[in-house]
């Protein structure tokens, strides 16, 4: 294979890696976003998602229904938000440590129930084809989309311009940058706060269904392999601004891709390297744009890590 | 059943590898045949399509065996966890014979155990037991490659592109030579064949293991088989691409309907089948017991859509042949790096030992162990 055709593959590859790998990454850190937002930090995401994905396959499995599945992952995740939302607004809890129980209770439990679906093939997502005008099979395949990833680009659009422009936007803003100043504004700031992560939960379950539903497309233990939790420290990334999420999303998926991308075109060597990709990239982003001088830019001002 | 009936039918059983070094002591617990507890560890979940799934299907046709009670514990990783689960085992149950069904169960946490429940007889799934070690321990283990290499001559008759993929794991002696066979059994029908492999670097991480099956797909190859611990995205998604595939350690022919080939499974059944009889004849366990199709330890699932004809045909002959004990290494064969392996007319047998220390890709499979 010439060079050319070489990068071409990688290319696209990375470009078919991104929309595959991104749906789960996205939906997270969307709620997180919106989480955070509101003033908490809910670390229990990673446990959202591997329940999402659990309950969403089993649900599939159930009723043949492969939406009903995304549904009933979502609302799995809703309860987990409120669990999350409930317990910080108990006086003296702190809200990393009860994430870390509740990441942890979600797999467990996800595990405990999952028992019996790691066997059967539920029904999967469909995907929309939008590669019909393509005569390379490769590029027809990078184009076969789930609309959940679609769902996960407006959603996206849609919060980052209802953050900013409408009312729930700016009480969500005001309850994260000051609880005192949203108390003197008669707003209820636990139950914003409780809402909001209610409302990440949901996202995140719906991104666990993406996992075991359409890519890689079923239900097995080492499923996320700590995606939920990199979809967390995406968030900073981010900037908490739900656009970037989206493009982070997109870059971490795109990078998963390379390391199978590069061995495909038979560039193989330090292949352990290429595979971290994602992390070296995160680690470089951070040290690139942090500064001793300012806090992070677009930070929440009651969040436990910047107070 | 006979207590003091040392056979030498059994005895003659238990060595059929011809690797077999026979214990001299920890009969007694064992003798009291007709009550044996098997206590039988994993590191997964039992039904995960692969290596567990292996295990756990010759651990339930061990229930079978009269007078024999199967306990079993599944997700218990390679900690000082599993050291506790099989003390459980031993303690509470009452088992007088353990598998430890994962690599790194062996050392120190086998061999600690081992040494402290002297009455407690130790298997464990991987070559790794030597003299040193206490004599109720031993090792037990399927030669896999010799089932790739069929499945390597079904795909050689399979492909259309003459590419071949292989998502591997990890870079290890057994996961190369189980390449190295599949590449050489795609050549014996199919001079003009080639193996692509991905290593992801992890024995189960699925997302990373649908990347490179789709990478592998997108790269021209159009049969892709697996030596990770649970094939079940690979498998899926060769399906979801409309290739072939052939599947590795346990049966994943349900999950593909359409283009599944056979597959290379170990066939843990006879061993776990062999030990407890030979409990039941009171006889001492062998130390390390190993082997291929000669002693129906590695088998290759029944064939499934995917198989043409004459990829079948070729399969059968070729299996028959490493029945017989002809060697699946023979020259001429360079390594990857242009070097010679063998020469034309030489020939490595089958339990060569030096083909358990692989550490090299053999000319014609495109990927680096580095």
């Amino acid at each position: 294979m010439n060079d050319e055709a070489g990068l071409a593959t990688v290319l696209l590859a990375m470009f078919a890696g991104a929309i595959r790998v991104s749906t789960p990454f996205l939906f997270v850190s969307l709620g997180e976003t919106l989480t955070e937002k509101s003033g908490r930090i809910n670390l229990g995401l990673e446990g959202t998602l591997v329940f999402g994905a659990m309950s969403g396959y089993a649900i599939s499995y159930h009723t043949g229904s492969p939406w009903f599945g995304v549904l009933v992952a979502g609302l799995g995740g809703t309860v987990f938000g409120a669990i999350h939302g409930y317990l910080c607004k108990l006086p003296r809890v702190n809200d990393i440590a009860i994430g870390i129980a509740l990441m942890l209770f979600g797999t467990g439990i996800a595990f405990f129930f999952g028992k019996a679906y790691i066997q059967p093939q539920a029904p999967r997502l469909p995907s929309i084809s939008f590669g019909f005008w393509a005569e390379n099979p490769s590029v027809r395949q990078a184009l076969e989309i789930n609309p959940l990833f679609l769902i996960g680009l407006f959603l996206a659009i849609f919060l980052w311009w209802g953050l900013k422009n409408t009312r729930w936007g700016l009480v969500v803003r005001t309850t994260g940058d000051s609880a005192p100043a949203a108390l003197a504004l008669g707003i209820d700031v636990d139950r914003v706060r409780l809402l909001s992560t209610m409302a990440g939960g949901f996202f995140a379950g719906v991104g666990g269904s993406f996992l075991s539903l359409y890519y890689p497309g079923s239900w097995t233990e080492g499923l996320s392999s700590g995606q939920g939790l990199m979809a967390v420290a995406l968030v900073i990334f981010a900037r908490w601004n739900p656009l970037y999420c989206f493009a982070a999303a997109l870059l971490f998926g795109a990078a998963g891709a390379l390391g199978p991308a590069l061995q495909s075109i038979g560039i193989s060597r330090g292949y352990h390297f290429f595979n971290a990709a994602p992390y070296i990239m995160t680690l470089l982003i951070m040290i690139a744009s942090v500064s001793p001088k300012r806090s992070l830019k677009g930070a929440p001002g009651e969040l436990s890590i910047t107070k | 059943m006979s207590k003091f009936d040392l056979s030498r039918r059994s005895l003659l059983q238990s060595s059929a590898a011809g690797l077999a070094v026979l214990s001299t002591t920890g009969l007694s617990r064992l003798a009291h045949a007709g009550n044996l507890t098997v206590g039988i560890v994993y590191v997964g979940p039992r039904d995960d399509f692969g290596w567990n799934q292996a295990h756990a299907v010759a651990a339930a046709s061990l229930k079978d065996v009269p007078g024999v009670t199967v306990v079993e514990e599944e997700s218990v990783p390679e900690t000082i966890a599993v050291q506790k689960s099989m003390e459980s085992m031993i303690n509470l149950d009452g088992a007088g014979l353990i598998f430890a069904t994962s690599f790194g169960y062996y050392k120190p946490f086998v061999l600690d155990l081992a040494a402290k429940y002297p009455d407690v007889e130790f298997r464990h799934a991987a070559p790794l037991w030597t003299e040193a070690d206490p004599k109720n321990a031993g090792s037990y283990f399927g030669y896999l490659d010799q089932a790739h290499y069929v499945d390597g001559v079904a795909a050689g008759l399979s492909t259309k592109s003459n590419k071949l993929g292989f998502v591997a794991a990890k870079p290890i002696g057994t996961v190369l030579r189980n390449i190295n066979s599949f590449l050489i059994g795609a050549r014996k029908v199919n001079p003009d064949a080639t193996v692509q492999v991905i290593f992801t670097g992890e024995w189960s991480m699925p997302v990373r293991e649908a990347e490179a099956a789709n990478a592998l797909v997108d790269a021209g190859c159009d049969v892709l088989t697996c030596h990770v611990d649970g094939p079940k995205v690979v498998i899926e998604t060769a399906e979801n691409r409309g290739i072939k595939c052939c599947g590795h350690n346990a049966s994943q022919a349900p999950l593909a309907p359409k283009g599944f080939i056979t597959g290379a499974e170990y066939k843990w059944a006879t061993i776990y089948k062999m030990f407890a009889n030979d409990v039941a004849e009171g006889q001492a366990l062998p130390n390390f017991t190993g082997g291929g199709f000669d002693v129906d330890f590695v088998q290759n699932t029944p064939y499934g859509a995917g198989a043409s004809e004459a990829a079948i045909a070729a399969a059968d002959a070729a299996r028959a042949d490493v029945k017989a004990g002809k060697p699946i290494f023979t020259g001429p064969i360079n390594k990857q790096d242009g070097s010679v392996l063998l020469s034309a007319g030489q020939s490595l047998d089958n339990y060569e030992p030096s083909l358990d220390q692989t550490d090299y890709l053999i000319e014609g499979v495109t990927g680096s162990i580095t």
